[in-house]
Formats: C-alpha cells, structure tokens, sequence
C-alpha cells in the first residue's frame, strides 16, 4: 500500500435528487419467475426511522453486467433499467417512515446480499449482509462466529414465499452487526 | 438551548486532542463525532466485525457502462437551456486504489449546491437562489488512466442547523465505485483556502490534519482554461480491499 486513503464524509441530506435513480431498486429482470422481495426500515439509536438514508445492494453477476442505471442518450434523463440484464447492483433510499424494499433474485454462491447503508449523520458508510434463510446460511462460518442475539440481526426474515424482512438498527440494543473487510 | 459556534469550536478542539493524545493514524472520521449532533444517534456502538474472507462477494463490484452515462452527464452547465450563474470551473483528477494503480472504468457521481449555495432538493428551505439553469448533478466513468471530468460552477457555502450560526464551507459531494464493493466511497471536495474549514464539524470530524488536507483540491492554473473556466485538481484514492488485481480488470471498449 502506497497511497494514503482519500476519508469518507457523510451522504449528507440532499442526496435524494442525485442519487437515487427510476428503476434504482428493481434488480430482478422484471417479471422473472423466481424474483424476491427484501424490504424493511432503517432505525437509530432511540429506535425512530432514518428517513434519510441510503441503502445499496450488491450481489456477484459474471464481470461487466452494465445497465443498472441506463441513461437517455437523447434527452439525458434516466430511462430506467433496461428491465431485462441482471446486474447485481441496487439502490434505494428509505422513505418518511424509514422503509425501503427492493426486489431482485435469490443471490447465486453466496447465501447473503451484500449490503451498503449511508445516511444524514452517518460520517461512515457501514457494510452488513442480508442473509436468506437456507442451509447456506445455516452454515455460514461468519455467522457461526457471532453471539446468537447478534447474529439474528443478520438474518432477513421469510413473511410469505418470497418475501423476506430485513431491518437496519444503526445503534441501540437490536443494533445490527456491520463488518469491516481487510 | 441551541450550541453557539464557540461551543461546537471548543469541542471541535477537544476531539483533536483527544485523537493527538492517541497517537494512532486514523485516515476515516470516527462515527461517533459530537460536534456532529446528527452523528449521536446513528452510529453503531458495537465494533465492527472483521471479515476476512477471500470469497467475499464483496470483493467484487457492480459495473457500469456507457448505457448507464451519458456525454452530457459531466458538463453540469449543459444540461439546461441557459446557463448557470457562478464561476465556471473544471474539476480533473484521477481516481487510484490503496497500491496507486488507476481505477478505471468506474462509475464517478458528483451533487452540489449553485452558486448561492441552494441544492434543487425540495427540502432545501435555505433562503437562496434556486438556479433554473443547474441542477447539480454530474456523473462519468474513469478513463484508461483512473482520470475523471466534470465541468461545472463553484457551489456556494450554505448554513444548516447542527448549531446556531452554522455554515458548510463550500463542498462537491462525491460518490466512487472501485472494483470491489469494500471500495466503495461517499466524500466531499473541498476548495483551497476556505476560511470556514475550521469551524466545520464534517470537515473536522476527519481528526487527522494530513487525512483532512486529501479533502481539499488543489487550484491547477494549468487546469484553467483561457476566457472560460478556473481549474481545480482533486485526486482520490479508495480504500478496501479486492480481488487480486489484474490488467484488464476494466470493463472492455464494447461494454463502455
Ligand atoms: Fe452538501
């Protein structure tokens, strides 16, 4: 390592009208058979909603998958998703109430999406997963590391087929584990 | 009551302190930074938890391509009928991992306040200006060499709410995709100089005084372009770990 690390700073509060984008949370194809639905709200440390947050997702596609944002080469203006390439990438911003929900495909070697949270406040982005229930995720050797009260805040929750709950506590006795990666 | 300057300023001092007596670099601000009141409720308290997986799926990252951007994206002062009022700038850099080697390909996103210092977000009260001609938002992908574009106006300082009398000093906000997730960046550009540098809480937050500098552009006269525009320099370097790097990790000329 030679260079030094350019710090992070907050999102900040106004991100809204530059980063969010039309289609930003609709990662599956759209109309694809095995398609899920995660969602859920972000909390802070006296349990109230994060209306100003940011979350992004990630999970592996074979290298170069572009389309995630698709711009008009006309008018310039977001067109949206193409609605048909999976690229593994979304973002979404929670709402008043603090609640976000994106849909996609279950994610394919690995049993968790990966996720991103930035928020108002939050001078540093965080990392965590959402992990789907199955033996993947039974057997996941970062979840066994964890202490049974904190490894729960890893695991999405299955509502109904194909939809899955998965709440962000920034602070607090429920807080989520987040992760760093060296 | 609400906290004066002075009283943010004094605990702006004790955080510096505090960081100079722990003698340990820390390149990031630290999560929990009072003088940054919104920071106190939205920071995690448990330490984060190590991940030291050579299969992570985040050692690997989204890609993006010339469908995801357009030319026009990185002229902010194109992307309306008229043009904006401020001072014209051109914003160059490059873009670089922890080992110096260009990031290229990878999606840059940039949003602003105008010249007076006003976002077009709709819960921007602050009693300024909206420009009908800027917008504020620009986006490109890196070149061969990691370097990136914009064309733009110097946003103007705006004050907020943390404390009474509480101004940003003026700032472009950045967003940057490396190749791995972990690399994953959200800062802010400052501008040589500024005389609110020090009684900011964000700008402060990042304890380190060489840390905080890598914040700041350099004005680049070579950058200025004759009857048009001021020139500014602002290298990056994304921290976070990645796959083992190869040479043509890029994405190819048919996917750009
Ligand atoms: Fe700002």
């Amino acid at each position: 390592m030679t260079a030094l690390p350019t710090p992070a700073q907050t999102v900040g509060p106004f991100y809204g009208y530059a980063l969010p984008y039309p289609g930003g949370p609709e990662i599956a194809p759209a109309g694809h058979p095995d398609a899920i639905t995660l969602h859920g709200r972000v909390f802070d440390g006296a349990g109230e909603p994060v209306p100003d947050a940011l979350l992004e997702f990630w999970q592996p596609v074979p290298a170069g998958r572009t389309g995630s944002m698709r711009r008009d080469q006309t008018t310039g203006g977001f067109a949206g998703r193409d609605g048909i390439t999976f690229t593994g990438f979304g973002r979404v911003a929670t709402d008043p109430d603090g609640r976000w929900a994106v849909r996609t495909l279950p994610p394919a070697g690995v049993p968790y999406l990966s996720v991103c949270v930035f928020a108002r406040g939050l001078l540093h982005h965080l990392f965590t997963r959402a992990y789907l229930p199955g033996p993947d995720t039974e057997a996941d050797r970062l979840l066994a590391a964890l202490p049974a009260g904190r490894r729960a805040t890893l695991l999405a929750a299955e509502e109904e087929p194909g939809r899955y709950r998965f709440d962000v506590r920034l602070q607090g006795p429920e807080e989520t584990v987040f992760l760093e990666f060296r | 009551m609400r906290a004066t300057q002075h009283d943010v300023s004094r605990e702006i001092a004790r955080e510096q302190e505090e960081y100079r007596r722990l003698g340990v670099v820390r390149h990031h601000p630290v999560r929990s930074y009072p003088p940054y009141r919104s920071s106190a409720l939205r920071h995690p308290e448990h330490p984060l938890v190590a991940v030291a997986d050579p299969e992570a799926a985040e050692l690997t990252g989204p890609a993006f391509g010339a469908t995801d951007v357009t030319e026009l994206d990185a002229d902010l002062t194109r992307q309306h009928t008229g043009e904006p009022l401020g001072e014209r700038i051109t914003l160059n850099g490059r873009v670089l991992d922890r080992d110096g080697r260009p990031v290229r390909g990878q999606l840059v996103e940039i949003w602003q306040a105008n010249a007076a210092g006003r976002y077009a977000h709709r819960r921007d009260d602050h009693p300024a200006p909206l420009d009908p001609n800027f917008t504020g938002v620009g986006r490109c992908l890196t070149g061969a060499d990691g370097s990136y574009a914009f064309t733009t106006v110097k946003p103007g300082a705006y004050p907020w709410r943390n404390h009474a009398n509480a101004w940003r000093p003026a700032h472009i906000h950045f967003s940057l995709f490396g190749t791995a997730f972990t690399q994953r960046l959200v800062t802010q550009m400052y501008f040589p100089g500024d005389p609110l540098f020090r009684y900011d809480p964000i700008l402060q937050s990042v304890t380190d005084d060489n840390a905080r500098a890598r914040l700041v552009a350099a004005y680049d006269h070579d950058l200025s372009t004759p009857e048009w525009s001021l020139g500014y320099r602002w290298d990056i370097v994304l921290d976070g770990p990645a796959a083992t790097w190869t040479e043509d990790a890029t994405p190819s000329e048919e996917d750009r």
